[in-house]
Formats: structure tokens, C-alpha cells, sequence
């Protein structure tokens, strides 16, 4: 079992460093996107700023309050930026052209191999975006969280980038089928949208939808109660629990697709 | 006389060509469609704060309407040539595009222009929505509009698709041109209506923004459409996109000329 950790451990340092590698090359591009993801967090908070002039609270949430949601969506979304995205669209890449083949015949577990064939730790500057936007709200709310909500917040934010990691996995086991999967993958991306307001916004149906089906809105919400102090243990399993069953459904349709793939040439 | 009869031909050949590009692609076209969400997770948001109480003149049905008409605007004038062309520019497929007996910008225009049927299409569940789910008391009421607000689409179209041009053009120069269009597009976001109804908006901020391109590209036809300005504001916005379109048009060219001095075709 250590041999099996260090040697993918090993593995995922040596991914990182030829992404690094590769990144050198855009520096402006880091640059552009500090300033851009400067662009969109200020203009996804820019409704909240407006609407809580207005109001007090909106579905049970204070200002700040929302505002530490919307901090969860944007390090999440940093999140996808930085390392969902590029490795998707690196192993569609790789079906197009038929050089997924090498990558398969490498002694290594394909299914680790494909979520970090590349990974682009430079986008994610809206993981940092995220935390100042995190700390702002904090400091709005006058009271720091307690460690055992911190370890809590930990916990349902492990549990959401798991289920965020199986959707798009499962996207890319889709690519095995039909080719054209970018569109897809910016599909899912343009739904994650759905998440950046507390849960209770949605009513009905799509209730149910971003709660079950598409969890997008327990991915926010739920880190953003736990800092909170407000989530409920049968909240946190719950997240958990749903992680885990994401996970094994990915991996059950990810291993279903590489047996059946044939190869470019086949 | 010729000249204006191998106009009319290499036109009527440009769109029978984008009509069938488009259905071609019309998978492509259904994402782009189920993409733009952004204004039903706002409509989420806000008819939730209408519900207890609504905010200005927008109570919850309100916001359903001015959400369900934000998206028939988009679909009705959206372009995406920013994308096409960079792209173009990029993988070298603006070669070929340079040989044929006609501007590229005109070339883009005709495809985005050839997809007019299916725009339609597409708007008919949102029309419907409107009238049957809405009503019809949604809806602005004086004809004038109604004759005015097919204009202010193309309009709001040109302003929208010069202005991608602009960007598109400055590929030729820079390699980031796609980074400054997301940045049109995040302010574009607040200050064109996108997010919250444009009257929302702070004053000070609002009577900035109110010259400003973005406002004309979505706000404007959507007022006109459901009746939330007067005619003379409708008019007034018509001539402001006017003057957009003249600027970014007369930018767009002139950065295209000085671009093609410097383009040489990959691979060439």
C-alpha cells in the first residue's frame, strides 16, 4: 500500500511539473487571468451587492452570509479552471487524434493518468479569489468559525470536489462515445453556474435537481453552513454519502468505457 | 447593373450556404442554446426576493418576464464570431476564407445572418412562455414599439457583432484577444441588463452605463419589448446604437487593414 502511495504520489509530482513546464510559456496569460477572474468575481457579486441594499435577507440568508456561498463557488470554480478542465479537454484531445493509446499503455492507472494528464494550477487564481472573498465575508459576519466547523467545512468541501471530479470524469467517458465533448464540458460548466446562490434559492423541481441529481447546490452551500456553524451532521453525511456513490458511478462508467474503447486505428 | 446582379448572386449563395451550415450543425446550435442559463439561475434569485416583496417595479412576475425575454434577445442577437474568427486567425483557416470574392467580415455576417430560421425556432417556446405563462399584460402595448423593436435587434446584433469584430481583429496583433472579449463580456454582464433588470442598476452607475454599448446590445430591446420604456426612449437608444455600430465598424475595418499587412498565412 506505501509502494502503491509513493509511486503515485511520485507520479502526480512529475504530471505537475510538466505542466509547469508547459505553463512557463504563458505568463501573460497568468497575468490576464488574475485580471480577469478580478472581472467575474466582482460581477457575480455585483447582483448580492445590489439586492441586499434592498433587502436584509433573501431565503433566510444576510448579506454576508450569502456572500461566504459565493465564496465557495468561486475556489471551486478555480478549482474546475485549474485542474477538471485542462485534463478533460487534454484526454478528448488525445481521442480525436488517437494518441490516447500511448497514454493507456503506460503502466499506470489510466483512470489517475486521464485527471491529471494536465493540470493547470496558474488558472486557479480563483481559488485565491475565492478565499479573500471568504475572508472579506468573515470579517463582515464579526465572528471567526470554531475549529470543529472549520474540520466540518473540510469535510463537505472534500466531498463536493470529489463530486465535481466524478462529473467530470464521467464527461470524459462520454467523449469515448461521441467525439464532440468540449461542447459538453462547457455545458457542465455554464450549469455550475446554478450553485453560486444558497440552495434554498431554488424551489420545486429544481430542488430537487441541484440537490440530488446534479448537487451543485450542496457543493456551496453545504461548505458555506458548515463555516457557518448552521450544518446539521445528517447534512454532512449526506454530502459524503453522495460523494462517495458519485465516485463509484464514475469509476464503474469510466472502467465500462475503456474496456469497450477500440482505439482511433480499431 | 451586373455588379449589383453578382451582388444579389454571391449573397443568395453566402446564405444557402450558412442556412446549411447551420443545421449542419444545429447539434452546436442546441448547445450554445442550453448554454445560455445564465438568466433562468437569475430569474431563480430574484423571484425568490420578489416573493417577499418586489423590488422597484419588478414583482415576480416581473422578473420571469424580463429573465424569459433577456433570453429571447440573446437568441435572437447573439454572435459568436468573436470565437470563429480568432479561431480562424489562429489554426489558419482565414487563408481560404481571403480568397473568396468578398470580405471576410461580410463572409461571418452572412453565416450568423443565415441562422435567422432557426433563431426563430428556438424562440418560440420563450414567446409562448411569455404569452401563456406570463400573459399577455407582460407584453408593452403600443404598436410603435412593436414596429420599432425588430430594428433595435439587428441593432442590437450589429453593435454586438462590429464589436466582436473589433476584438476578433485585434488576434492579428496579440495572442490574447479572446482574454479582453471575457472581460467586454464580465462588465457586460452588469451594466447590459444581463444580471438584474438594467433600472436596477445604482444611479450614478446607471447613468454612466447608460451611454455606454453594452446597455443598447440587450436592455434596450428587451424594454421595448415588454413595454418598460417610452417610445422615445426606444428611438433615443436606436440612434445611440447607431453610433456604436459606426465606431466599432469604422475600428474593425481599420484594424483589419492594418492586420492584413502584417498577416502571413500559416503554413504559407
Amino acid at each position: 500500500m506505501r509502494r502503491f502511495i509513493q509511486k503515485y504520489y511520485a507520479l502526480l509530482k512529475v504530471q505537475l511539473s510538466t505542466s509547469a513546464t508547459q505553463a512557463a510559456q504563458y505568463r501573460v496569460e497568468f497575468l490576464m487571468g488574475v485580471a480577469l477572474s478580478a472581472f467575474w468575481t466582482l460581477s457575480a457579486v455585483a447582483p448580492l451587492w445590489i439586492l441586499f441594499q434592498q433587502r436584509s435577507t433573501v431565503a433566510g440568508w444576510r448579506r454576508d452570509e450569502a456572500l461566504v456561498v459565493v465564496a465557495f463557488f468561486t475556489m471551486l470554480k478555480g478549482f474546475i479552471a485549474a485542474f477538471l478542465e485542462p485534463s478533460v479537454n487534454n484526454t478528448v484531445e488525445h481521442l480525436r487524434k488517437g494518441t490516447l493509446d500511448f497514454l493507456l499503455l503506460k503502466p499506470a492507472d489510466a483512470g489517475f493518468l486521464v485527471s491529471t494528464t494536465r493540470l493547470a494550477p496558474w488558472k486557479g487564481t480563483d481559488i485565491v479569489g475565492g478565499l479573500g472573498l471568504l475572508l472579506v465575508a468573515l470579517r463582515g459576519l464579526g465572528r471567526w468559525p470554531a475549529p470543529t466547523a472549520w474540520l466540518a467545512m473540510l469535510a463537505v468541501l472534500a466531498a463536493a470536489v470529489a463530486m465535481l471530479h466524478a462529473l467530470w470524469i464521467m464527461v470524459v467517458a462520454l467523449a469515448f462515445v461521441t467525439v464532440k465533448v468540449d461542447n459538453l464540458t462547457y455545458l457542465l460548466g455554464s450549469l455550475y453556474d446554478a450553485a453560486r446562490w444558497p440552495a434554498s434559492v431554488w424551489r420545486g423541481p429544481m430542488a430537487f435537481l441541484f440537490s440530488w441529481v446534479l448537487p451543485l447546490a450542496v457543493m456551496t452551500t453545504d461548505p458555506a453552513l458548515a463555516v457557518l456553524g448552521r450544518l446539521q451532521p445528517v447534512e454532512a453525511l449526506r454530502a459524503v454519502t453522495l460523494a462517495a456513490a458519485m465516485s463509484a458511478l464514475s469509476r464503474a462508467v469510466w472502467l465500462r468505457s475503456i474496456t469497450r474503447y477500440t482505439s482511433a486505428g480499431g | 447593373m451586373s455588379g449589383a446582379r453578382s451582388f444579389i448572386e454571391k449573397w443568395r449563395g453566402l446564405l444557402g450556404v450558412g442556412v446549411a451550415s447551420a443545421v449542419a450543425y444545429r447539434g452546436e446550435f442546441l448547445v450554445w442554446i442550453l448554454t445560455t442559463n445564465l438568466p433562468l439561475i437569475m430569474m431563480a434569485l430574484w423571484t425568490t426576493v420578489a416573493a417577499e416583496g418586489p423590488v422597484g417595479r419588478f414583482g415576480q412576475r416581473g422578473f420571469v418576464a424580463y429573465f424569459l425575454g433577456a433570453l429571447l434577445v440573446r437568441f435572437l442577437s447573439g454572435s459568436w464570431v468573436v470565437w470563429q474568427l480568432t479561431w480562424d486567425i489562429r489554426e489558419g483557416g482565414l487563408g481560404p476564407r481571403l480568397l473568396k470574392p468578398m470580405h471576410p467580415f461580410a463572409y461571418y455576417a452572412g453565416e450568423n445572418l443565415a441562422q435567422i430560421p432557426l433563431r426563430l425556432l428556438v424562440s418560440v417556446p420563450l414567446v409562448l412562455a411569455l404569452v401563456v405563462g406570463v400573459g399577455p399584460a407582460a407584453l408593452g402595448h403600443d404598436y410603435r414599439q412593436w414596429l420599432l423593436l425588430p430594428v433595435l435587434l439587428l441593432g442590437a446584433w450589429l453593435v454586438l457583432y462590429t464589436a466582436m469584430l473589433v476584438v476578433a481583429s485585434l488576434a492579428l496583433f496579440v495572442d490574447s484577444a479572446l482574454a479582453v472579449w471575457e472581460l467586454w463580456m464580465a462588465v457586460g454582464y452588469v451594466l447590459s441588463g444581463y444580471l438584474m433588470p438594467f433600472e436596477l442598476l445604482p444611479a450614478p452607475l446607471r447613468r454612466v452605463a447608460w451611454w455606454l454599448p453594452w446597455r443598447v446590445t440587450l436592455a434596450l430591446p428587451l424594454e421595448t419589448l415588454l413595454g418598460l420604456c417610452s417610445v422615445r426612449e426606444s428611438l433615443a437608444g436606436l440612434a445611440l446604437q447607431l453610433v456604436w455600430v459606426t465606431v466599432f465598424g469604422a475600428a474593425a475595418l481599420a484594424l483589419w487593414r492594418r492586420g492584413m499587412r502584417r498577416f502571413a498565412a500559416f503554413g504559407g
